[in-house]
């Protein structure tokens, strides 16, 4: 008995010592094979007294238990070691670069389209949309705007033909009068897009963007219509309270016709949309000329109701602080990397007009 | 429209500050630009300081001084004067300046050898006083703190500024602004004072308007006054002139001008002697021609409106006179007209002529038919005070009389279309103001006065009484939120899926003009005819686009310019097919320039390829919810597109129009453009060939099916001929049996080595599932054989071993 005594005491000094695995499994099988010390001294125990028997197995099972342990915790020991030790090796710089991010934006103008027609989606608007190019009639005789009339003189046209019978769309409104013309009262619509000036400076385009509104029901009044803007401009500035000014104007297709000025500050070098003394003008309305549902065969003693044009690329500018119109059709790439939106920046009503 | 305020109190009593009356004039509709003094000549000299008097290198007589303007940096200015010196405060003019005393125009100049910019004056250059023996020295006192402010004070009176829209002609003259403003309670309008004009003779030139298929003028009076003095005008007339920023010319041309401006009355006056006896309004025939005041020569079409004597054209009726029969200080007696041109007949000449003048800009907006003897009368009395001379009586030739404009008006109208409510008694007196005759029914019966040629029915008058009540007076009511229809339609939706989708994919839009240069528009116009503007903005924008690429393009360039290297670009819009309304399509163009993963430290970089547009194209297509498994690729695209490395892509084997190309650009067109880039490719999808599925989403989901059996993969390669279209062999393969092959993935394709000339190896992977057991080896072996047998005979190919 004191042999093996002897023995366990010489393993475990051995294994206290020892720190490769494969030795620690070669004195695991020396210990516990087949024909291992442990497992020898096991086989004796049928020679020995039955006396001697239970108290030598009680030693001999404590041995054992005890020699186990020890190689089991031995093992784990020089596992974690080891693994610690390959993980040490496999450190990598985690600062370096990550794959190439392939950011891709929407353009300001698209953006601010899709935000005006969530906010007008929210009060029953529908989109509808017309060609680009136009004929005479539309853009003009049937916005009660006839030839030779002075106030063709603000709109520079495009032509397309020697006739001046075709051209490229002055404005939105004549999405109104095809609306009006393909389909029968009410209507609530708005229709942005893209319109055209053969005038280009500083601050005009050639090209730029309108978005027309309409409504037209049995009784629908100023009223309603300085109730739709004034909405839609706060809804749009995302602002509390928004200072605004209806002045009379003259537009053809329109009477009594309005431009809409909001009240504006500079403070620190940037514009303040709803405060301050001072009036930036943003649209023009009205309410739709008799003359004009008469083309379009409403009754105007039945039907009457309200119709605005804004300035897409103009409240752009000023919802996000950019100064060059002529920017918007640069395509410069810093230009376009600087303004653009996140393509998951969907204007809607329940996530928020803008992040 | 500009005037004084004061010009505005000659017919407006008004206790209103200029403030107010700016406000109310903005509150009726008459817009208010601005309202600043006109700029004077003198604006430019300011207070300075010289900091630093030296002597000139070259002479010794001269100073060469640093002076303080009160900008950042000193100016060098050489100054001959013994008074400068350090410290002294003065006047300085800079480049550019008028000097008051000889009226020259400074410049920056040299004097020996030293770079001189602008003048120290003495008080004689100003005009102030005889002092020329040195520069003025300023009080320190007064001036110190005025460094860089204008020495002269502007003290010509301000001027408002009126944008006036095309409806209110009446509102071109003063007169006409003071009556909108006394409507809207601004104050009283001043009543016109009887004319005790004394006449003396008869107006003995001879005036016919001739009968003509078209006549441009209606009504034609005139009278003669002769033995005026021409003068210069006096300074109160001057200075109405200047504030309208006008240059005085003489009496009797600033005092018709006054007139217009004052009454919105054009007035002509003609050397009467200089008349070849008798005045004929007629229409002109083509190829006449005659010197207009502004020194040019007209040469006219048929039936424009001129005024005529017996030699030929005077001048172009309410338009410009002629330099032929135009007053001089010399003049002694002249012919003053008072006319009415019909606007059309205006509009139009001008337009052919292309002649802007005061004159024309009210006539074809609408003067006053009434006003033709105020204005004579008018002007008569202002040359016979300035100028003397006897006024003969007022002869008027009419060929129409003008017709009054009445209405009927239901009071009900405005609150309808206002929404608020204004008393009857209210709504009268202002139409009153406004100079409509009231007459008391049923309804309101009212005369719309002769200067409102804009006002024609009741919705006019509506906007008459809420214009002056004022806008603020309507309610803002809460928006109705009713819905008529789905905010927006199919392809509202396709277009707003694949612009955020195309976007996500790493592409940077753009928004680019509808029209471009037809040199790079030729190239990719395909069939489509080309759509030249009449009138473009510039040479190189000159045909509506055909599609979306010559600008993409072009902007691709720029950005090389740039310096930039990896690009992708699209944009989302309207191509151009015909120059019809309705001949367009709405289009994505994209590109993609450069490499993948340049300078990547883990990466190998690669230039793009056919197969990176193919990716988005194709994912954009998907995420935008067109079906991926009825796609269909083809090889077929248009002449821009390398032939050999781009494609076709159709919704489904029975659609005709491709939806969108993918590949790379034609290297012909890379070389013609000259674009710098190691790659380009592109791709475009067709919005308007996208067809809508029938089912709704919430219809179309298939039964949720799924299978826990154990799935196997099967690699084959085949040797095949070169040109056979993996597509092919993949529906090959799937078409075995639909229900137990899940999926077929081509996972390599290599020609060359080991391989037949004309001939390529394709290796796909096949995932082979039942839904209804775990099949064994014997059932695997089935379907590969059949796999085999199927491509084999179908294709040509052999399978490698």
């Amino acid at each position: 008995m004191s042999d093996i005594k002897k023995i366990k005491n010489d393993y475990i000094d051995k294994l206290n010592t020892e720190n490769n695995i494969d030795k620690v499994n070669n004195i695991k099988s020396e210990l516990f094979g087949k024909n291992g010390i442990i497992s020898n001294e096991f086989k004796k125990l049928g020679s020995v007294s039955v006396e001697e028997r239970k108290k030598l197995a009680s030693d001999l099972n404590n041995i054992k238990d005890e020699l186990q342990n020890k190689i089991s915790i031995k093992i784990q020991e020089i596992e974690t070691k080891e693994i610690n030790l390959k993980l040490e090796k496999e450190k990598i710089d985690v600062t370096l670069p990550e794959r190439d991010i392939e950011i891709g934006k929407i353009h300001p103008v698209s953006q601010v389209i899709d935000e005006i027609s969530s906010i007008f989606s929210e009060i029953g608007f529908s989109v509808e949309e017309g060609p680009d190019v136009e004929n005479e009639y539309n853009n003009f005789t049937a916005l009660n705007t006839p030839d030779n009339h002075p106030a063709r003189d603000m709109h520079d046209t495009f032509y397309l033909d020697n006739n001046k019978e075709l051209l490229l769309r002055t404005h939105t409104s004549p999405v109104q009068v095809r609306t009006m013309l393909k389909s029968k009262p009410p209507f609530k619509i708005i229709a942005p897009g893209r319109t055209y000036r053969s005038d280009s400076d500083q601050t005009h385009a050639p090209m730029f963007h309108q978005v027309e509104g309409l409504h037209i029901d049995k009784n629908i009044n100023m009223g309603h219509l300085k109730g739709c803007l004034n909405y839609f401009i706060k809804e749009f500035f995302e602002v509390d309270k928004i200072k605004m000014r209806f002045r009379p104007s003259h537009f053809p297709f329109t009477e009594p016709s309005a431009e809409v000025d909001i009240g504006y500050e500079i403070k620190n070098g940037k514009i303040v949309i709803g405060e301050g003394n001072k009036w930036l003008e943003i649209l023009g309305c009205g309410m739709v000329h008799p003359n004009v549902l008469k083309n379009v065969k409403v009754n105007p003693s039945k039907y009457q109701g309200y119709a605005f044009g804004i300035g897409i690329d103009r409240l752009g500018m000023l919802k996000y602080g950019i100064n060059d119109l002529r920017a918007f059709f640069e395509t410069d790439y810093r230009w376009l990397s600087h303004f653009g939106f996140d393509p998951l920046d969907v204007p809607s009503n329940y996530r928020g007009l803008s992040r | 429209m500009k005037f004084t305020v004061d010009w505005l109190k000659n017919h407006l009593d008004t206790k209103l500050n200029n403030y107010q009356i700016i406000d109310k004039l903005t509150n009726i509709g008459l817009e208010v630009e601005s309202f600043e003094s006109s700029t004077s000549e003198l604006d430019t000299f300011i207070v300075a300081k010289i900091i630093n008097a030296k002597t000139h290198p070259n002479a010794d007589r001269l100073k060469l001084c640093d002076v303080d303007i009160g900008s950042d940096k000193t100016i060098e200015v050489v100054c001959g004067a013994p008074n400068a010196k350090n410290g002294l405060l003065t006047v300085y003019a800079p480049p550019g300046s008028i000097i008051p005393k000889n009226q020259m125009k400074l410049s920056v100049s040299k004097i020996r050898g030293v770079t001189s910019y602008g003048m120290l004056c003495s008080e004689s250059e100003l005009l102030l006083s005889n002092e020329s023996d040195g520069i003025i020295e300023l009080k320190n006192n007064k001036y110190v703190n005025k460094i860089g402010e204008k020495y002269f004070k502007n003290t010509s009176e301000k001027v408002i500024d009126l944008s006036v829209t095309p409806n209110r002609p009446d509102c071109l003259g003063v007169r006409g602004i003071a009556r909108d403003l006394s409507a809207a309670g601004a104050g009283i309008l001043k009543i016109n004072k009887k004319s005790n004009l004394k006449y003396k003779g008869n107006q003995n030139i001879n005036v016919t308007i001739k009968k003509e298929k078209v006549q441009g003028c209606t009504t034609f009076g005139s009278c003669l006054i002769k033995g005026v003095k021409n003068k210069e005008s006096p300074k109160w007339l001057k200075d109405k002139i200047k504030s309208l920023g006008q240059k005085p010319i003489s009496a009797i041309v600033d005092i018709t001008n006054y007139v217009m401006f004052d009454l919105n009355r054009p007035l002509h006056a003609y050397d009467a002697d200089k008349i070849d006896n008798e005045i004929i309004v007629r229409s002109s025939s083509k190829g006449e021609s005659f010197e207009a005041l502004d020194n040019k020569k007209y040469i006219l079409e048929n039936d424009m409106c001129v005024v005529s004597d017996r030699s030929g054209v005077l001048g172009l009726g309410g338009i410009i006179g002629g330099t032929r029969s135009g007053t001089e200080y010399s003049t002694k007696n002249i012919l003053l007209e008072s006319a009415y041109f019909l606007p059309r007949s205006i509009r139009k000449t001008s337009k052919q002529l292309n002649i802007d003048t005061d004159a024309k800009f009210r006539f074809e907006r609408g003067v006053d038919p009434l006003s033709i003897e105020e204005g004579l009368i008018k002007a008569s009395e202002l040359i016979k005070q300035i100028c003397g001379g006897e006024i003969s009586n007022l002869d008027v030739k009419k060929i129409e009389n003008h017709k009054k404009t009445i209405i009927n008006f239901d009071p009900s109208l405005f609150e309808k279309t206002t929404g608020f409510n204004v008393e009857n008694k209210e709504l009268i007196k202002i139409l009153e103001k406004l100079g409509f005759n009231v007459l008391k029914k049923k309804n309101l019966k009212l005369t719309v006065p002769s200067w409102r040629p804009d006002i024609t029915q009741s919705i006019d008058i509506v906007e008459e009484i809420v214009r002056i009540k004022g806008y603020e007076h309507i309610n803002t009511s809460e928006p109705i939120k009713t819905r008529l229809k789905p905010t927006l339609n199919y392809y509202q939706k396709l277009f707003h899926f694949l612009q955020r989708s195309v976007a996500s994919k790493g592409y940077l839009e753009t928004v680019t003009w509808s029209f471009t240069d037809s040199k790079i528009n030729q190239l990719f116009k395909e069939k489509d005819e080309e759509i030249p503007i009449v009138n473009p903005i510039s040479s190189d924008l000159n045909v509506l686009r055909n599609s979306i690429f010559p600008n993409l393009i072009f902007y691709l360039k720029k950005n090389l310019d740039r310096g930039f290297k990896d690009i992708s670009l699209f944009e989302i819009g309207p191509a151009f097919k015909g120059k019809n309304p309705g001949d367009q399509l709405t289009v994505i163009g994209a590109l993609r320039a450069g490499k993948v993963s340049r300078l990547s430290w883990n990466d190998k970089e690669r230039i793009v390829d056919t197969f990176d547009v193919k990716k988005d194209v194709i994912q954009s297509l998907y995420e935008a919810g067109i079906n991926k498994d009825d796609i269909i690729i083809d090889d077929r695209t248009p002449s821009y597109y390398h032939p050999g490395k781009s494609g076709a892509v159709y919704q489904n084997k029975k659609e005709k129009n491709a939806i969108a190309y993918f590949g790379e650009i034609h290297p012909n067109i890379i070389k013609k453009l000259d674009i710098k880039t190691e790659g380009l490719v592109i791709f475009e999808i067709c919005l308007d060939y996208i067809k809508e599925s029938i089912q709704k989403i919430k219809d179309s989901k298939p039964e949720y099916k799924f299978s826990d059996f154990q799935k196997s993969e099967r690699d084959f390669a085949f040797i095949i001929n070169k040109n056979f279209k993996s597509q092919e062999l993949v529906n090959i393969i799937k078409s075995v049996d639909n229900k137990l092959i899940k999926s077929v993935r081509v996972f390599d394709v290599f020609e060359g080595e080991n391989i037949p000339e004309g001939k390529k190896s394709i290796a796909v992977n096949v995932t082979i599932q039942s839904e209804e057991k775990t099949l064994n080896e014997n059932d695997l072996d089935n379907v590969n054989k059949l796999i085999i047998s199927s491509v084999e005979s179908k294709s040509g190919a052999k399978i490698r071993s």
